[in-house]
């Protein structure tokens, strides 16, 4: 690693010239920094705002102070005797998303590894097409690519009919409005999330280790689990991370293929803003989901960098 | 050193060697190999290459870039199958093994450390794949460090110590495991001269040390010379002669050999008549001298009467300049290269012969460009060649 150089020569003249280094790398960051303020976190700072607030009659805000919409995030006040409770619908609907966006990232990881390491080893001519073609469904909108899954797995869709036809089952399976229809569509949408990153870093892996390590006794599980895996961990985290995180607050997806009954939590958070018409939970909520994100990446990060050794 | 007693016990006479060595054990056996690399066109890496590696020798395949060097070591180690043909470690046919399950380890040119490896982990990671108890491990990767000198950089990780040192990672990983032979791809070519040189002797001494058998690539034909034990000289495909350094520079069997290592004059010569191991030439210049005949011999049907023969420039002196001697020539060209004085003569022909001759302390250069010399040639220093 190219820093580690630094390290070694810690001469005098070396710590100005890095501190000169880092003065201008502040100065070029700058207008980043601005616009990251403004788009990301100005947003952010109203939401924070509207979870303190009460929820008007027509939605939007009163502006009064209040902390139910924090309150209903987990508790939820008994509409006859006023007592409070573990608001159990939103703690499952909370679990579903997590667990639903864990299993997505699982088996995008499954299906990604592989075909990014097929584009990764194919002769450098052919690589851009195969990469074009991983990146083609990002040219149609979400919800056609979505109702799109949903033709392949509803009753009357392409896989029943197809199985129907070939005698293997005699009524369809019931694949939409399930938590396994919403996981399908959302590997589906996620997967070049995945598969890009991981191809990133596998691009950039020298595959002469392979031979190295076929060479000093290594099978075929072990270079895998001992070689390629901690050198490509670093796309492997970057596309969990860019999975996990859309997957958690997916919308149109579960939406469509989970049918009105299984919610997700990014269609909980619009249902506050819409027909609920309780804006500071909905802010509630929506804080609330980003601080879960931060923490899951923040052990995933911690986690994954401790198992491995510098190099990740 | 094994070679120089070899090589002086039977200067010259090819046949002492060939008595010598036959009860010898093999290692490697490669049995009319043939690699073909399928594509878009087809490419004959090897063309039915038959050649057997002693054990514990330093056995060197030397030949030009995209000879196919790399690809017989690749055929040994099991990264490629040969096409047709059959390789056997010690008798037991491992042409079809893969490579982790043949007792055979790589230096690789690029030296492909794992990058995320410290150095005692990298040297280690065979005996680990082969389920060697931890404290074998340690013992051995300690041993390692001891035989390549890098005791104190255990811990580094690899992207933290110079190009010498991942050289020296590279051979302590490759020779852990014990391997029965060990294949370097040119292990040397991307250090500079002076580490190059230094590294030299340290892999014969590896090799002397460990007693394993070493098979080493290299297109630079000194580096061979130096380090083996014996050489096979190959060009497109083919091997073309295998012998110790010393059979292969005096002795080389073709124009291609005798022109890849060293600088040698060419000459055409009429064949008088052919003994076992030497015949009589005719050299244009008249004259008649006995000169030795490649391994194998030539027969008389082959070269119709006429026949190249080879003669090296320090091989020859130059003489008076009204001689009576075996060829003479017009100077041409006076070079000085310290050591040595290079004469560059023609002959009547046209031809041009060079003489190599090394220079004394304080001599003055008596010889004078456009006059005539002389060539004296030492006796033994004709070689017929085969084609
Ligand atoms: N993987 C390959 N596919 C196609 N041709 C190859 C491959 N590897 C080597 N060759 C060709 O085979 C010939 C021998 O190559 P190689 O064994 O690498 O030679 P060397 O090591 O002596 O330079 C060359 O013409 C080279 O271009
Ligand atoms: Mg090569």
């Amino acid at each position: 690693m190219s820093t580690d150089s630094h390290l070694i020569q810690a001469s005098t003249s070396a710590e100005t010239a890095q501190q000169n280094e880092t003065r201008r790398h502040i100065l070029l960051t700058t207008p980043a920094l601005i616009v990251l303020f403004c788009a990301a976190s100005g947003p952010l700072l109203i939401m924070a705002v509207y979870s303190f607030l009460s929820p008007g009659d027509y939605g939007g805000v009163q502006w009064s102070f209040s902390t139910d919409g924090w309150f209903g995030v987990f508790m939820q006040r008994d509409i006859f005797d006023d007592t409070l409770t573990i608001a159990d619908a939103h703690v499952s609907i909370l679990w579903r998303s997590v667990k639903l966006s864990l299993m997505t990232t699982i088996v995008c990881l499954i299906f990604g590894l592989p075909t990014a390491y097929f584009i990764a080893t194919r002769p450098a001519s052919s690589r851009n097409l195969w990469l074009f073609m991983v990146t083609i469904p990002f040219w149609t909108n979400l919800l056609i690519r979505t109702f799109a899954v949903m033709e392949l797995i509803r009753n009357q869709g392409v896989i029943n009919t197809a199985l129907k036809s070939i005698g293997a089952i005699e009524e369809p399976i019931q694949i939409m409005f399930t938590d396994f229809a919403i996981m399908i569509g959302m590997t589906y949408v996620y997967l070049p999330l995945m598969v890009l990153p991981i191809y990133a870093s596998m691009e950039k892996f020298d595959f002469r280790l392979v031979e190295a390590g076929y060479d000093l006794y290594a099978s075929r599980w072990n270079v895998l689990k001992r070689i390629i895996l901690p050198l490509v961990k670093p796309g492997i985290v970057a596309g969990s991370i860019l999975v996990f995180i859309p997957s958690l607050g997916a919308y149109v997806t579960p939406r469509i293929l989970g049918g009105g009954k299984n919610l997700m939590l990014g269609n909980f958070i619009a249902l506050q803003f819409g027909q609920g018409r309780n804006w500071p939970l909905g802010a509630a909520l929506s804080i609330t989901l980003l601080v879960i994100v931060m923490v899951a990446l923040l052990f995933y990060v911690r986690g994954v960098g401790k198992s491995g050794n510098a190099h990740g | 050193m094994v070679s120089s007693v070899k090589s002086s016990a039977g200067a010259g006479k090819s046949k002492t060697t060939k008595t010598k060595s036959s009860p010898q054990e093999i290692a490697i056996d490669a049995l009319h190999v043939t690699k073909i690399y399928r594509g878009d066109t087809d490419v004959l890496a090897l063309d039915d290459v038959s050649v057997q590696i002693r054990k514990n020798e330093f056995f060197t395949l030397l030949g030009p870039s995209g000879c196919g060097k790399t690809t017989l070591l690749r055929l040994i180690a099991g990264f490629e199958h040969p096409t047709a043909g059959m390789i056997t470690l010690e008798g037991e046919d491992i042409s079809l093994l893969p490579p982790y399950q043949r007792p055979v380890n790589t230096v690789f040119q690029s030296y492909a450390l794992f990058p995320h490896m410290s150095v005692a982990e990298n040297i280690g990671f065979g005996l680990e794949m082969l389920g060697k108890p931890k404290s074998e491990i340690d013992r051995t990767v300690d041993n390692m460090l001891e035989l390549v000198k890098m005791t104190e950089l255990k811990n580094r990780q690899t992207s933290q110590i110079s190009g010498g040192q991942q050289q020296r990672v590279a051979l302590a990983r490759a020779l852990a495991p014990r391997p029965k032979v060990l294949l370097l791809d040119e292990p040397l070519s991307a250090l500079d001269l002076k580490l190059r040189k230094q590294m030299q002797i340290e892999l014969k001494r590896l090799q002397h040390e460990t007693g394993i058998t070493f098979v080493f690539v290299t297109h630079d034909q000194e580096e061979a010379l130096t380090m083996s034990d014996r050489v096979a000289v190959m060009s497109e495909g083919n091997i073309l002669q295998v012998g110790p350094p010393r059979e292969i520079y005096d002795h080389p069997a073709e124009r291609f050999v005798a022109n890849f290592i060293g600088d040698t004059n060419f000459i055409t010569a009429g064949l008088v008549s052919i003994g076992k191991s030497s015949a009589k030439v005719k050299l244009p210049s008249g004259k008649t001298v006995a000169a030795a005949l490649p391994q194998g011999g030539i027969s008389k049907s082959d070269a119709k009467g006429k026949v190249t023969v080879v003669i090296r420039p320090e091989h020859a002196r130059i003489g008076k300049a009204a001689s009576n001697s075996t060829l003479s020539g017009t100077l041409q060209n006076i070079v000085y290269i310290g050591t040595d004085t290079h004469y560059h003569l023609e002959l009547p022909k046209g031809d041009i012969f060079i003489i190599r001759s090394q220079n004394q302390r304080d001599f003055e250069e008596s010889h004078r460009v456009g006059k005539k010399y002389g060539i004296e040639i030492g006796p033994g220093a004709v070689q017929v060649l085969r084609d």
